[in-house]
C-alpha cells in the first residue's frame, strides 16, 4: 500500500513551499517544516513534504542508490508527483539525497548555461541536523553581513564542493538540507567557508 | 453550470510551477527565470504576473495589501484585492505595516519593509535591454556575457543631450553585483529602498513570462557614472495634506488657472500621518475626491 | 467618470452595473438567445473558438453576448475559462484526409479524386445588402449534391507527395512529446508545432495583413493554394490503461494546405514546399493567412534570406510569433488606460528641470538653484 502525502495538499503544499521560499531567501536560516509522518523510512517526513510541494510530472528526479532501491519510496514518488526518473544526476531537475555524507560531488549535477542559468538541479539532501557539528560562515544575497550555521553529517570538503560551485556562479546548484523537522538552503549564491 | 476555484484561483500544479520558478529566481537575483504564465481572468499588462506570483506564494496566514501608484483606493488595487479576497479569502489591510504581502504596481510604500514581509511588483516589460534591443535572443546572450555596454551608452547619451541622465522611472540597477535588473516602473526616487531591504522582492510579468527577485540583504544599485551619479527625484516641499517631506508626491489639478496641490502618492502613509496629527497647508481644502473629508 | 484617488470601490461597482444594463439593450427587444448565437453567427462563434483556443461553440456563443459582440473579448473570456481546465493528455493527431467534407477546393487541379466541392461561401455571392433578410423571409431548402461526396478525398499534397513533386511533410517522431505553448515559457528559435500553435491562437486581422504582405513582395513565396477543405474530424485519445484509442468526438476544423515554389539550395532538388493552415471551425481567411505565414517563417530554414539581408516582418520569427497573440496585444495595449500619474509625475519634475536649466542657461544664471515647486495658491 502506498503512503499517504500531504494531509491537506492545497494547504501543506503552501505552508511547506513558504519555509521554503524563506530558506532560500535567508540562506542559513533555518525553517521549521511540518513533515508526512506517514512517508516511507528512508525518505523521512521532512524530504518528502519538501519532495511533494515541488515535484510534479513536469520535473525530472533523480534518486541515491538508497532512494532509488526502496520499492516504498519509488512508488510513494511515483503515487504522489508522477515524475520522471532519471538516473543519470545531470539530466536531473531535483536530485534527491538521503544522506549527506554520501553526497556525490556537486560538479556531476546540471548546472545550467550562462544563457539559461536556472536550467540546473536543484539537491535535497538529508543531513543529521543544523545544531552540531561542523560551522561554516556565509555570506551573499540574503544573509545580513555574515552567519554562521552548522551542519552535522555532510561531507568533509562540503565547504570545498560549495565554492567551487559558487565559482560558477550564475550557474550552479542549489541545495536544500533536510533534517527532523527543518530545513536549510544554501543556494548558489551562497559564499561559505569553514568557521 | 457553476464552478468552484482552486485556493488562490490557480491550480495546484500551476503553484508548484511558479514556484520552482520563484525558488531559482531567489538563487540567482536579477535573473528572470521563463515561467509558463497562465491566462488569467484579468488583462495581460493589469498585473497578470503579479496576480500569479501572489496566488503561488499566499496561504491562510496572510495578510495581504494591494496597491497601484502608491494608492489602495485605485481601480486596480480594488480590482486585485477582490479577486483574492473572493478566490483565498485572505485577510487584506491597507496599513503597510500589518501585510505580510504587498502587491504593487508602480511604488514601493514609504514605510521601511521588514524581514518576513513580500513585496509583490507587477512588471510590464521585464528585460532592461529591451528598448534598446527588442530581440529576446539577443538580450539573453547580453546577459550571458554580463555585456551591459548598451546601457551605459544610453545613458551617457542622455548626460550628452540633457546634463542629466533622462530616465525618472523604471531606472536600471544592478543586482548583487551581477544582472542589470528592470525594477518595474516605480519612479527612481524609490530605487533606494530596494537595496539591502530586509523584505523579499518578487517580480512577476505574465506576459511576458518572466519571474525575477531579490533576496533580503542584496545590494541594488543604480546604474550611473563616477561624474554623473545617480540622483533620486526630489520634491522640494512638503505634502499638502500630511506636511510630509520625505515621501513621494503626485500633482493634482485644482484648476485650469495653473493651481495645483502636491499630496502623497503612498495613501496610507499620508493617512497614518494625518491621524498622528500632522497638518499639511491645504488639508482643510483639499478636493473631496480625495477623500480626506471634512475634519470633525 | 474615472475616479482614481477615492472612492475607487464603489465606482467598479457602479460601472460593472452599467455594462450589465447596457448589454441588454433596449428590453422592448427580445433577448438574443446563446443558440441563436451559436446557429446564426456561425462565423463569429468559430472565430472566437479559434483565437479563444477551445472548441466549444455553446460556450464560444456565450461569450460572444458577454462581450457585447467583440470578438477578442470574447475570445479572452474563452482562454481565461480554458486556463482553469484540467488536461488528461493529447489527442491523436486528426487524420483530414479523412474529413467528412463539406467544402474541398483545390486551386491547383481542375479536377481532382473527390472532386471540388462549393458548399456555403461568400464566394461568388455579390456583395449586396440583402434586405429580405430583414424581412425574415426562411431560407430555401439545402440543395442535394447531383453526386455523393466521397468519403475520403486524398488531400492535393499528398497526391503531389506520391510524385515526389513536394516535400515530405515532417513527420513527428514516434513518442516525441508535442510542445504546449500554454504550458511551456515560448523560447526562440521555437519548433514548428509550438509555431503553428501560435499561428493557430494567432489573431486573424495580424495573420491576415502579414500574409498579404509576403504577397506584395515582403518575403514573396509564390503561394498556390493547392486545397482548402472545411469539415468534420474525428478526434482521437490514446488510452494507456486500455490500449488503444478512444473516439471523443467530432471537431469542425478548415485546413489550407498552401504549395509554394522552391528553388531548391545545394542540398536540395528544386520542389515544392509546404505552407500550413488549420483552425477551429469555417475560417478560411485565418487558415490560408496562416498557411502563407507559416511557410514565409520558413525562409531562414530553407536558406532563402541572403546572407547579411534582413528579413521581411512575415519571415522574422520573434517578431511574428511575439506578436501574433490578440489577448496579449489587447491587455498591453489597453493598459495604457491604467494610472500612470506616479511616473507621469517623475517626467513632469524632470522636464520642468530641463526646461529651468535651459531658460538659465540663455539668462546666464544658475540653475542649481531652480526649485522644482510649481504650485499656486
Amino acid at each position: 500500500m502506498i503512503a499517504q502525502g500531504f494531509a491537506d495538499p492545497v494547504l501543506s503544499g503552501q505552508k511547506t513551499f513558504r519555509a521554503l521560499m524563506d530558506a532560500m531567501a535567508r540562506p542559513g536560516s533555518i525553517q521549521i517544516i511540518d513533515g508526512i509522518k506517514t512517508a516511507p523510512e528512508a525518505l523521512g517526513p521532512t524530504m518528502s513534504a519538501v519532495a511533494l510541494s515541488l515535484v510534479d510530472h513536469e520535473t525530472t528526479i533523480h534518486l541515491d542508490r538508497r532512494l532509488g532501491d526502496d520499492a516504498d519510496v519509488r512508488a510513494f514518488l511515483a503515487f504522489h508527483t508522477s515524475a520522471p526518473r532519471t538516473s543519470e544526476c545531470a539530466n536531473a531537475d531535483f536530485a534527491l539525497v538521503s544522506d549527506g555524507l554520501a553526497m556525490p560531488d556537486l560538479a556531476a549535477f546540471k548546472a545550467g548555461t550562462n544563457a539559461y542559468p536556472d536550467r540546473s538541479t536543484t539537491l535535497l539532501i538529508g543531513i543529521s541536523g543544523f545544531h552540531s557539528g561542523r560551522r561554516y560562515i556565509l555570506s551573499g544575497p540574503g544573509i545580513d553581513g555574515i552567519a554562521t550555521v552548522s551542519l552535522d553529517g555532510a561531507r568533509a570538503d562540503l565547504a570545498e564542493q560549495l565554492s567551487a560551485n559558487r565559482q560558477l556562479f550564475p550557474c550552479g546548484v542549489d541545495i536544500i538540507f533536510c533534517a527532523a523537522g527543518e530545513i536549510m538552503a544554501l543556494p548558489r549564491s551562497t559564499r561559505i567557508s569553514e568557521a | 453550470m457553476s464552478i468552484t476555484y482552486n485556493f488562490a484561483y490557480l491550480d495546484e500544479q500551476t503553484k508548484r510551477m511558479i514556484r520552482r520558478a520563484i525558488l531559482k529566481a531567489i538563487a540567482i537575483p536579477g535573473y528572470q527565470v521563463p515561467f509558463a504564465s497562465r491566462e488569467m481572468p484579468m488583462p495581460y499588462g493589469w498585473g497578470t504576473g503579479g496576480v500569479q506570483v501572489t496566488a503561488a506564494i499566499l496561504g491562510p496566514q496572510d495578510v495581504l495589501k494591494v496597491i497601484d501608484q502608491g494608492a489602495d483606493d485605485t481601480t486596480n488595487a480594488v480590482s486585485i484585492r477582490r479577486f483574492f479576497e473572493t478566490t483565498a479569502g485572505v485577510r487584506t489591510t491597507t496599513h503597510t505595516g500589518e501585510a505580510t504581502v504587498i502587491q504593487t504596481r508602480h511604488r514601493i510604500p514609504e514605510l521601511t519593509l521588514q524581514a518576513g514581509q513580500t513585496l509583490v511588483y507587477q512588471v510590464p516589460i521585464p528585460e532592461p535591454l529591451r528598448f534598446l534591443e527588442p530581440r529576446e535572443t539577443e538580450t539573453r546572450t547580453l546577459h550571458a556575457l554580463a555585456d551591459y555596454g548598451l546601457m551605459h551608452v544610453k545613458l551617457y547619451e542622455d548626460i550628452a543631450h540633457h546634463g542629466h541622465i533622462a530616465t525618472t522611472y523604471a531606472y536600471p540597477v544592478t543586482v548583487a553585483g551581477r544582472y542589470v535588473m528592470d525594477p518595474s516602473p516605480i519612479p527612481k526616487f524609490d530605487n533606494p529602498k530596494m537595496h539591502n531591504s530586509a523584505a523579499l522582492q518578487l517580480f512577476g510579468a505574465g506576459r511576458e513570462k518572466r519571474i525575477y527577485a531579490i533576496p533580503p540583504y542584496t545590494t541594488v544599485v543604480p546604474l550611473d557614472f563616477e561624474d554623473h551619479p545617480f540622483e533620486p527625484t526630489r520634491f522640494g516641499q512638503p505634502c499638502d495634506l500630511c506636511a510630509s517631506t520625505t515621501s513621494y508626491l503626485d500633482e493634482v489639478v485644482l484648476d485650469d488657472r495653473g493651481k495645483r496641490m502636491f499630496v502623497c502618492s503612498d495613501t496610507d502613509h499620508c493617512e497614518e500621518r494625518r491621524s498622528a496629527g500632522h497638518r499639511g497647508r491645504l488639508l482643510g481644502s483639499a478636493p473631496e475626491a480625495l477623500g480626506v473629508g471634512p475634519r470633525s | 467618470m474615472y475616479v482614481a484617488v477615492k472612492g475607487g470601490e464603489k465606482a467598479i461597482d457602479a460601472a460593472h452595473a452599467l455594462l450589465k444594463h447596457v448589454r441588454r439593450g433596449d428590453t422592448s427587444i427580445a433577448d438574443l438567445s446563446v443558440a441563436q448565437i451559436r446557429e446564426q453567427l456561425a462565423l463569429a462563434v468559430d472565430r472566437v473558438m479559434g483565437e479563444g483556443s477551445l472548441f466549444d461553440p455553446d460556450l464560444a456563443a456565450l461569450a460572444i453576448k458577454q462581450a457585447r459582440g467583440d470578438l477578442i473579448e470574447a475570445a479572452f473570456l474563452v482562454r481565461a475559462f480554458r486556463t482553469t481546465l484540467p488536461r488528461f493528455g493529447a489527442s491523436e493527431p486528426i487524420d483530414t484526409a479523412d474529413m467528412e467534407i463539406e467544402r474541398r477546393i483545390s486551386a491547383t487541379f481542375k479536377d481532382l479524386p473527390g472532386g471540388q466541392v462549393l458548399g456555403p461561401t461568400f464566394d461568388y455571392t455579390h456583395r449586396l445588402i440583402d434586405f429580405l433578410l430583414e424581412a425574415g423571409v426562411a431560407p430555401p431548402a439545402p440543395p442535394q449534391a447531383p453526386v455523393p461526396v466521397q468519403a475520403a478525398s486524398p488531400r492535393v499534397t499528398d497526391l503531389l507527395a506520391g510524385d515526389d513533386l513536394i516535400e515530405q511533410s515532417p513527420v513527428g517522431a514516434p513518442g516525441q512529446d508535442v510542445g504546449d505553448l500554454t504550458r511551456d515559457p515560448l523560447n526562440f528559435p521555437a519548433g514548428r508545432d509550438l509555431r503553428l500553435q501560435n499561428l493557430a491562437r494567432g489573431d486573424e486581422g495580424f495573420l491576415l495583413a502579414l500574409g498579404y504582405s509576403t504577397q506584395r513582395g515582403y518575403g514573396r513565396t509564390h503561394p498556390f493554394a493547392g486545397e482548402i477543405r472545411f469539415g468534420s474530424v474525428e478526434l482521437e485519445l490514446f488510452v494507456e490503461d486500455l490500449g488503444f484509442d478512444v473516439p471523443l468526438g467530432d471537431i469542425d476544423v478548415t485546413e489550407c494546405q498552401m504549395i509554394n515554389q522552391f528553388k531548391g539550395s545545394h542540398s536540395e532538388a528544386p520542389r515544392f514546399t509546404r505552407g500550413y493552415g488549420l483552425v477551429f471551425g469555417q475560417a478560411e481567411r485565418k487558415a490560408m493567412a496562416m498557411a502563407l505565414v507559416d511557410r514565409a517563417l520558413r525562409a531562414r530554414e530553407l536558406g532563402e534570406i541572403p546572407e547579411g539581408n534582413q528579413a521581411a516582418p512575415a519571415q522574422d520569427e520573434e517578431f511574428v510569433l511575439s506578436h501574433s497573440d490578440n489577448i496579449q496585444s489587447t491587455g498591453f495595449v489597453e493598459h495604457l488606460k491604467l494610472p500612470h500619474y506616479v511616473d507621469f509625475q517623475a517626467e513632469l519634475v524632470l522636464l520642468r528641470r530641463l526646461q529651468a536649466e535651459r531658460a538659465a542657461q540663455q539668462s546666464g544664471q544658475d540653475a542649481s538653484v531652480q526649485p522644482v515647486r510649481e504650485a499656486a495658491e
